[in-house]
């Protein structure tokens, strides 16, 4: 009786190991596919000229999306302009200074700003600067994207700063210093590696958002002297690349996606990297 | 710094000393008057204080004097509202939300309440040590000890320098760090932060220094130095300390104060309270029966 018992139990749990075990393959192996794929479509079409040259016209083969990897980069950090003073300045509101209800409701609207679909921001910018500016920009794709940056920012800011010890700010109050002293020289400094790391991720996040960008900035086959004028953007020439009929642009498109996993990769384990010294320290 | 002040809503709380042009005929002002000094004011004059949190009242009907340049002990058991009173001394009780305080406290005769006195100056006056020795993680050892008063605007290099080595001799921290004042402050062993916090709290010549059981998490011989210390101070501070250590209130107190169930219980000369205490709370309590 017992032993049958225990021959069951010893079943169930060999099947439901077996069914985690499946479901951890299960989210790990969409993200190694996609980057073998990518890998072996795109590696082949990576090269200096790929990152330095402008696009070929259809037909002639070689070129590449130097335009468009320097317009990301100032898409990213137009964004940052408008992302970062905005959201960190909101956390601190919300972590040193809101009053409950406020802060209940500031928390409610950032996280429904955050499920905002990114289009709607590109529509957003693009009546906010297209329209008045009568042209594409480089500063209208930056708006969109700094639009998703806020709330991202705002909540890992206010959650950082939260977690800095009372004691320390107690005690930077008991020597006399200003309640604003003390946010910007105390609890700033010991919250920064996480504040940073909220940074980081939010331009993972914005990095490959192509969607605001249609309208706003566009896209430019030419490097783009202005930041009045349209800008080329990784997202962007992927998307013309790849829905293009030509081979040698689809091989670009695949080179493209792969700069662009790699780029927010990178920040990811720049994330990973601060926030592991942080737990060392402490 | 508060400078003297018209006690226009505070009349019936004003120690007759505090306006001298006054005929000094207020009724309420105890009969206590320090002993040091002919007309010094005492560094705290507590009057009907009573604290709430919410609608708890964490301390009740305190009325109490703290002379200058002595060492006053407050004892009693957990949560009997030592660390709260304590706060309510440099205001630091307001920064915990629901927390209200009635009644009227003094220092050298001001009102430390009354409306358009900014805490941040009254903290600046009252220093306190925690509990828990808190350096700040991002700062190096000099740097803790100059923050109060780098960043209240001091840029004057030598004098920096003078005070630096001043207040850590003073928190007897000095022979031990004077080669590792650039390394980080959390570096130090337990005991050498909390005299670290302590030298940071000097830097800024605080008028007055409170202690909010400054040697709960220390060892014998740092407990030693830090009691050494605060005999060394009271030469020219005046200090409250709050304890679970009833050895140390004997040993480094000149006054103690026994509060039980947010009550002041009894308030004598340290000696009078543990040889012969008055009250029947206050003897349980010292002699160890309860507590």
């Amino acid at each position: 009786m017992t032993s049958t018992n225990h021959r069951f139990r010893q079943g169930v749990n060999l099947a439901m190991n077996t069914l985690f075990v499946c479901c951890a393959i299960l989210v790990v192996s969409p993200l190694g596919f996609v980057l073998f794929h990518l890998v072996s479509e795109g590696a082949r079409s990576i090269n200096l000229d790929f990152f330095i040259h402008l696009p070929k016209p259809p037909g002639q083969s070689g070129g590449g999306m130097g335009n468009a990897i320097a317009g990301t980069f100032e898409l990213l950090a137009l964004a940052s302009l408008v992302g970062i003073p905005v959201g960190v300045l909101g956390g601190i509101f919300l972590a040193e200074y809101g009053g409950e209800r406020m802060n209940g409701w500031v928390r409610f609207w950032a996280d429904v700003l955050n499920g905002v679909p990114s289009i709607v921001w590109g529509m957003v910018a693009y009546s906010l600067v297209v329209l008045p500016m009568k042209s594409y920009s480089a500063y209208a794709g930056g708006l969109a994207l700094g639009f998703i940056m806020i709330p991202l920012v705002l909540r890992t800011t206010e959650e950082v700063l939260v977690l800095v010890p009372r004691s320390y700010r107690e005690a930077a109050l008991a020597l006399g210093l200003a309640r604003w002293r003390m946010i910007v020289r105390i609890v700033l400094p010991t919250a920064m590696r996480g504040i940073i790391t909220g940074i980081m991720l939010a331009m993972g996040r914005i990095a490959g958002e192509t969607a605001p960008l249609l309208f706003t900035a566009l896209g430019n086959d030419f490097w783009s002297r202005h930041l009045a004028e349209p800008i080329a953007a990784l997202p962007l020439q992927i998307f013309a690349y790849a829905i293009s009929p030509y081979d040698d642009w689809h091989r670009q498109a695949w080179a493209g996606a792969l700069v662009l996993v790699l780029l927010i990769l990178a920040l990811s384990i720049g994330v990973r990297l601060l926030s592991r010294d942080k737990s060392r320290r402490a | 710094m508060i400078t003297s002040m018209k006690q226009d809503s505070q009349a019936g709380h004003v120690p007759a000393a505090s306006t001298p042009a006054a005929p000094s005929a207020a009724p309420s002002t105890p009969p206590s008057n320090p002993s040091n000094g002919p007309r010094e004011l005492p560094a705290f004059a507590v009057k009907d204080l009573n604290l709430f949190y919410g609608t708890h009242r964490a301390v009740q009907e305190v009325n109490l004097e703290i002379p200058n340049r002595s060492v006053t002990a407050i004892i009693g058991p957990s949560g009997c509202g030592k660390s709260t009173f304590l706060r309510t001394l440099n205001r630091m009780h307001e920064l915990t939300p629901g927390a209200h305080h009635t009644g009227t406290i003094l220092m050298h005769g001001e009102d430390l309440y009354r409306a358009g006195i900014d805490p941040t100056l009254v903290r600046r006056r009252v220093g306190m040590v925690f509990q828990k020795s808190n350096p700040f993680p991002t700062m190096t050892v000099a740097e803790n000890v100059l923050v109060g008063l780098r960043l209240n605007g001091v840029k004057d290099k030598s004098l920096l320098r003078e005070r630096l080595e001043q207040s850590l001799r003073m928190a007897a921290l000095w022979d031990e760090v004077k080669d590792n004042l650039h390394k980080s402050g959390i570096s130090l062993s337990g005991g050498q932060q909390q005299r670290l916090c302590i030298a940071r709290a000097l830097a800024v010549r605080p008028e007055i220094l409170l202690m909010d059981e400054p040697c709960s998490a220390l060892d014998p011989i740092a407990t030693a130095k830090v009691e050494e210390l605060i005999h060394e101070i009271k030469k020219e501070y005046t200090v409250v300390i709050v304890t679970h250590n009833m050895q140390q209130a004997a040993r480094c107190s000149d006054r103690t104060a026994f509060f039980y169930m947010g009550k002041l219980i009894e308030y004598a000369e340290t000696k009078a309270i543990f040889m012969n205490p008055t009250q029947p709370q206050t003897e349980a309590y010292v002699s160890g029966r309860f507590g």
